[in-house]
């Protein structure tokens, strides 16, 4: 029975769209999960001894930030972990038992990235442990625990999914919980340190984790079982429509046209209203970087064309996926090229604009540290906006807005490979920043930055036309490549 | 109106369509039959441009559909659900294609009061987005929504497929009207004989891809097509 549904699974993994990319893409992906790895495991490694010379004992530390590691871990997963479906409609009629669709569902979810990512840090770590001489056994049961912990956030992802929102309630606890414990208030970690380190120090307490675990797979399990009708767990979530007219945009003309629909596209769409927390988040980048010390100066840079683009890098990215559903519409209707372009480009912008405008707040490190980032800005109009837009013409990977419901439902279908590949259009900035640094100074460095971007709008109409002609060029391919999921 | 020359589509080798020569007079009410297979969708998206021809080309108002995109300011169409956007209310839809075609809101109002009975009440001012509303009703927005901006020639695949009796009725007449008006060329497909015979002054039989009859409606035309697909 089993066999049958791994047969399935691969299947349409291996016809999927995306898979079908080009081989030039899959080797960069290649290369950047390697890399992320070896990032994790070195971390893995040098946890122990980068926290053994700032004298603090390992694992105690390790233990004390753990909660704050499975919260984030929590939030992540709410925001991004898509849950794994196998297409359960047509599985219903046909003879498999219920209990078998569900385990294998649920079963597939613990393959996911969202796990064993964390192996890459835990085991290498422990492994360290070992070696310099902590208890065996122990090591292995907090482990153990610690994969627990792991494997109940995923279910719990699962269980909570379905609540809208849920994810900026865990926010706002870690947030509480960290400010709180920053301005010595009240520190949490102090109840739960010594839990974590009894998984360790205690026989048997592991124990707690894993009968959590089974107890919440139980849970899991009945809760989908029961809901594995069509207009219970399977069922679409219908939500009550509002004619808006948003009439102000007339005076726009056909631009207007576009922008009215985009923003309903955003609005009334899961998938694209975690664009915009995704933005909201990016304008927090910066505070990693500006006031701290440990960071290269070059890096200022490359925290300023964060703050203001991450709508940029989340939205832009998928143009013109987001309108894959319905592209044929599209490519039938009286609609230049430019002028769907274009309207994409204002929406860039504008939310840009809207980022650097929140973003004053930095002007509290000072007024470079916003100049930064304003500078930033205009290298994503000028620049970065032309390259995603550009980038879309390739992007042929349909985006299934509607799928909004449904217990086992696809919803938040997150293209974690087309982020990464973002990354290059933050590596020319970066050159230029650095090459301003190292031969002049800081004002160079911005100015140089600061003249790509201007350099990139003053040849807008240029690059529109280049874009223009790429995207007539690769129509056929994008409307049949948009047909598979439909 | 339009012209085909040469046509064929071929996918890995396979022949899927392969007309030699048709053509469409201005005015005519033309429908497309055939089974599965046949290659009515395949005529229509390379009519649309949303495939590409393997050899030949179509034009339409002699403007060749492949090289130049005039033709899409007088072809209304609808293939199928990806015509549609699900997220808009059917209002909004409406008003959108509106815009595109360069109508106002008050030409929209008219045309959708205008077909007020064929809507049913089950379409507008129903507070659903287009996604949730049935197959049926979602076909009746897109079959509408053809009309707007007063096209010249107007596309439909399988419009009878999924609606019911009464609608399926009322959608006749509309396409009778549009027959009737000797500036609008309308292309129907369909699986059912006997509707498309009712609507269209002419009809054409594909099998594998090739026409196999092209007759002018008469009395006898229902019988000639069904004894034509009877095995």
């Amino acid at each position: 029975m089993i066999k049958k549904f791994i047969y399935l699974e691969w299947k349409a993994f291996t016809r999927s769209a995306s898979f079908g990319a080009n081989l030039a893409m899959k080797i960069l992906l290649g290369f950047l999960m390697i890399y992320f790895s070896l990032i994790f495991i070195g971390a893995g490694v040098g946890a122990f001894y980068i926290l053994k010379k700032m004298n603090l004992e390992p694992l105690v530390t390790i233990n004390k930030f753990l909660l704050y590691y499975f919260l984030f871990d929590l939030v992540i997963r709410l925001l991004m972990q898509s849950i794994p479906v196998l297409n359960i409609k047509p599985l219903l009629v046909l003879p498999f038992k219920k209990p078998t669709i569900v385990h294998f569902s649920l079963g597939k979810t613990a393959l996911s990235f969202f796990n064993w990512v964390h192996a890459l840090f835990f085991v290498p770590f422990s492994i360290v442990l070992v070696l310099e001489g902590y208890d065996v056994i122990g090591i292995v049961m907090w482990l153990v625990a610690i994969f627990s912990l792991i494997y109940i956030n995923n279910f719990l992802n699962i269980i909570l999914s379905n609540i809208d929102k849920l994810f900026v309630v865990f926010i706002g606890l870690a947030i509480g919980l960290g400010g709180a414990q920053y301005y010595k208030l009240f520190d949490i970690t102090i109840f739960t340190t010594p839990f974590f380190q009894g998984l360790y120090a205690q026989k048997g307490l592991f124990l707690i984790p894993i009968l959590v675990l089974i107890g919440l797979y139980q849970f899991t399990f009945k809760y989908f079982k029961n809901n594995l009708f069509l207009d219970a767990g399977l069922s679409k979530k219908e939500d009550v429509a509002k004619t808006e007219n948003l009439v102000w945009l007339n005076q726009f003309g056909t631009l207007g046209t576009f922008l009215k629909n985009d923003i309903k596209l955003i609005r009334r769409n899961k998938r694209s209203k975690t664009t915009i927390v995704m933005s909201v988040v990016f304008l927090f980048y910066g505070l990693i970087f500006f006031g701290n010390t440990h960071q290269p100066e070059a890096m200022h840079i490359f925290a300023g064309i964060f703050v203001s683009g991450g709508f940029l890098f989340v939205f832009g990215q998928f143009v013109p996926s987001w309108d894959s559903s319905y592209y044929q519409l599209m490519m039938t209707q009286n609609i230049p090229y430019r002028g769907y372009i274009t309207s994409k480009w204002w929406l860039i912008v504008i939310a840009t604009f809207i980022s650097t405008i929140i973003a004053s707040f930095y002007l509290l490190y000072g007024w470079e540290v916003y100049l930064t980032i304003v500078v930033g800005a205009i290298y994503n109009i000028g620049v970065n906006s032309h390259l995603v837009l550009l980038g879309g013409a390739f992007t042929k990977t349909p985006i299934d807005l509607s799928n909004a419901g449904g217990a086992f439902g696809d919803k938040k279908a997150f293209n974690a490979s087309a982020m990464l590949l973002s990354l290059p259009k933050i590596f020319l900035p970066l050159l230029l920043y650095w090459l301003g640094l190292h031969f002049a100074d800081k004002t160079v460095a911005l100015a140089l930055v600061a003249g790509a971007g201007v350099l990139g709008f003053i040849f807008k109409e240029k690059v529109f036309s280049l874009i223009e002609k790429r995207y007539k060029l690769e129509k056929y391919s994008t409307i049949s490549a948009y047909k598979q999921k439909n | 109106m339009i012209q085909v020359n040469q046509l064929s589509k071929k996918y890995n080798g396979t022949t899927v369509l392969n007309i030699n020569n048709l053509e469409i007079p201005k005015g005519q009410s033309f429908g497309l039959v055939g089974n599965n297979g046949a290659g009515k969708t395949t005529f229509f998206s390379l009519l649309l441009d949303l495939i590409q021809p393997s050899t030949g080309h179509i034009t339409s108002n002699n403007i060749q559909v492949n090289e130049n995109e005039n033709w899409k300011s007088f072809t209304g169409s609808f293939l199928d659900e990806s015509f549609l956007i699900g997220y808009l209310t059917p209002e909004e839809y409406f008003y959108f294609i509106g815009d595109l075609r360069h109508q106002n809101k008050a030409d929209i109002d008219a045309l959708l009061a205008e077909h007020e009975e064929f809507f049913n009440g089950e379409i507008l001012n129903n507070k659903k987005y287009l996604r949730d509303l049935s197959k049926g009703n979602q076909k009746k927005v897109g079959i509408i929504a053809t009309l707007i901006g007063n096209p010249e020639v107007v596309i439909l695949d399988e419009p009878f497929a999924n609606l019911d009796p009464t609608t399926v009725s009322r959608l006749k007449k509309i396409i009778k009207d549009l027959a009737e008006n000797p500036n609008i060329t309308v292309l129907v497909s369909s699986h059912d004989l006997q509707h498309t015979v009712e609507v269209c002054d002419r009809i054409v039989a594909l099998n594998k891809g090739e026409i196999v009859k092209d007759i002018q409606t008469s009395r006898e035309t229902l019988q000639e097509l069904e004894s034509f697909f009877a095995v």
